[in-house]
């Protein structure tokens, strides 16, 4: 990827955050730390990677994203509004009684969503259906899974797993938001799943371990997906969950709590700050 | 009457006959050759998916396939897609109202010899919670068939409940139409009215039969569709009867009788609704019809309830 494009997407993904920030401002609620892990994540498929065409959301050959975990609204909403699905100022309405902008994934009144989630290790089953679907259809388009590394502790996603792998799934690639830090603290505090790399590697996927802050590194993982045959890919994306906010990092209580007024204006002067730098960097 | 055949033996026919709509497709959970779904895989296996012993990801499956147009029937034991998978087809089926029908089979005390584990009692209650869910549990093999038509060509999430038992065929005779969501008229009466489904329509009708001889006439309607209720139906029932006895192979909390006595109770004609069913209790291994007796589910019980009850409002 050339350094124009890798600028304008690390561009697009602080926006991410910039607009997430203050969609969670407006509603006074919403999901910040696993959203700010995903932002760059967000950007490169909806930019650069995904087959679709905002103008037509339900276009049949379309590639598909299911967000299964469903709290990452504050990364996809703002995502598919920039991409053009729907209008910025929509954003305003989240998580309001009557808007349909719900604090969950909601795929019949927000445009450019696949399917409604919420429910932690059920979209994953869901995009395999997706997957599977296309191979008996004929078509050709991709899906996309993404799988939160607390929600990995629901047994359905390895029932999903085991189908996938089974299946020789190619046409699936999961990317794990691997923040490692859950609601109730870090992942090994609470449940230690271990190696992620080497239980998807056990059910047979092809794994890839990436920086998920780093453009290039995801874009070249998910070059190597798309090539791969015979098996599934999960792209591991070691993340920092809260990413870009120095009082947010890493930190288990910003998994869904809301700021104080301070707090918000803190944190939008350093996204704001490092889109500065982002800029000047890159010239 | 006709030979006797298991609902579910008339639903492998009926699913395969519906393969022919190249939307359909079928998912199982290793439990393919008791749910007849292997008909429809023997015929059709690219649109057959085995996903083995795992409910909940074939529920989630399914979804995925309704979003790119297939109508997917998923099948297991009534138990495990209606039972274990309620949270899966409640969020990921049912909120975002997908095109997907689950179909529980061994629903009910008439499993036998499996025992309690695999007897569900609490399926209906439990879909019937779900906004939106479409609920059909027909009482014979004739009767599946038509159902299977019926909610293949209904858009929106359906549960299907069948049994095991081999039953008599008391459907399809001259003038029966099958329509979701309204009761059939099995027999006119006017002293008292029996509501029932599944294999206790054929106990009902038997029944009605016992009473008749006795100068008891008593009206006998099929609810194949449990959600949405013919309230029309149960209404005029307890209108133009007096009484109503509600016969279901589940419990009496949460399941038809519930569902009636809901209707009758929001009604401007308040009469006395009985409930037969599973008390609010387990089951137990053992010989189906022997337990269909031990839990009072048999013509002769519904016949005592309905005397007792048509006796009581003559003393009023």
């Amino acid at each position: 990827m050339d350094s124009g494009k890798r600028k304008d997407l690390q561009l697009i993904a602080q926006d991410i955050r910039i607009l997430g920030l203050n969609m969670v401002r407006e509603a006074r609620s919403g999901h910040i730390g696993g959203a700010f892990s995903l932002s760059e994540i967000m950007a490169l498929l909806y930019f650069e990677k995904m087959n679709i065409d905002p103008s037509r959301p339900h276009w049949d050959d379309r590639d598909r994203l299911v967000m299964s975990k469903g709290h990452g609204t504050v990364a996809l909403y703002p995502t598919l509004a920039m991409r053009g699905f729907f209008p910025i100022e929509r954003l305003k309405d989240f998580r309001k009684i009557g808007k349909h902008l719900s604090g969950h994934v909601e795929m019949h009144y927000v445009p450019g969503v696949d399917m409604s989630t919420g429910s932690l290790g059920q979209g994953f089953s869901v995009a395999v259906g997706m997957a599977y679907g296309a191979r008996i259809a004929g078509k050709s388009f991709r899906t996309y899974a993404i799988l939160g590394d607390g929600e990995i502790q629901e047994g359905q996603i390895w029932e999903a797993a085991m189908f996938a792998a089974s299946a020789k799934l190619d046409n699936l690639v999961a990317i794990l938001d691997y923040n490692k830090v859950q609601l109730d603290g870090t992942v090994v505090e609470v449940q230690n799943s271990g190696s992620p790399e080497d239980k998807f590697a056990g059910f047979g996927f092809h794994v890839l371990s990436v920086d998920g802050h780093s453009i290039q590194e995801l874009s070249d993982a998910l070059e190597e997906a798309c090539k791969t045959k015979g098996k599934p890919t999960i792209i591991i994306a070691n993340t920092i969950k809260g990413k870009g906010v120095s009082f947010m990092e890493g930190k288990s209580a910003w998994h869904g709590k809301t700021p104080t007024e301070e707090q918000f204006d803190l944190a939008f002067m350093e996204l704001k700050e490092q889109r500065n730098k982002m800029e000047a960097i890159y010239g | 009457m006709a030979d006797k055949i298991a609902t579910r033996h008339a639903y492998g026919q009926a699913l395969a006959e519906l393969g022919a709509q190249e939307s359909i497709v079928a998912l199982d959970a290793d439990v393919s050759t008791c749910t007849m779904s292997c008909d429809f895989g023997k015929i059709y296996p690219n649109r057959f998916i085995n996903v083995g012993i795992a409910e909940a990801n074939m529920v989630g499956i399914a979804a995925g396939l309704s979003t790119l147009g297939y109508i997917p029937f998923v099948h297991s034991f009534a138990m495990f897609t209606a039972g274990r998978c309620f949270e899966q087809i409640r969020n990921t089926i049912a909120y975002p109202h997908l095109n997907v029908k689950v179909v529980g089979t061994h629903a009910g005390l008439s499993v036998g010899e499996d025992g309690a584990t695999h007897q569900c009692l609490e399926d209906i209650g439990i879909m019937r919670t779900i906004p939106g869910m479409t609920i059909v549990h027909p009482c014979d093999g004739n009767e599946t068939k038509e159902a299977v038509k019926a909610i293949a060509a209904h858009i929106g999430p359906c549960y299907l409940r069948l049994g095991r038992a081999a039953l008599d065929v008391v459907t399809g005779k001259e003038g029966y139409t099958f329509k979701l969501g309204k009761a059939s008229l099995m027999k006119s009466g006017n002293d008292a009215t029996i509501i029932a489904v599944g294999m206790l329509v054929q106990a009902s009708l038997k029944a009605a039969e016992i009473l008749e001889a006795e100068g008891i006439s008593v009206r006998v309607l099929n609810m194949h569709t449990i959600k949405p209720l013919d309230s029309e139906a149960v209404v005029a029932a307890a209108r133009e009867t007096g009484a109503i006895i509600t016969a279901e192979e589940h419990n009496i909390i949460g399941g038809l009788g519930s569902a009636v006595a809901e209707a009758v109770t929001s009604s401007e004609c308040p009469v006395p609704v009985f409930r037969i069913g599973s008390n609010d209790t387990f089951g137990q291994s053992g010989n189906a019809e022997a337990l269909m007796e031990l839990y009072e589910l048999t013509d002769s019980h519904i016949a005592e309830v309905v005397r007792n009850i048509v006796k009581s409002k003559a003393i009023k």
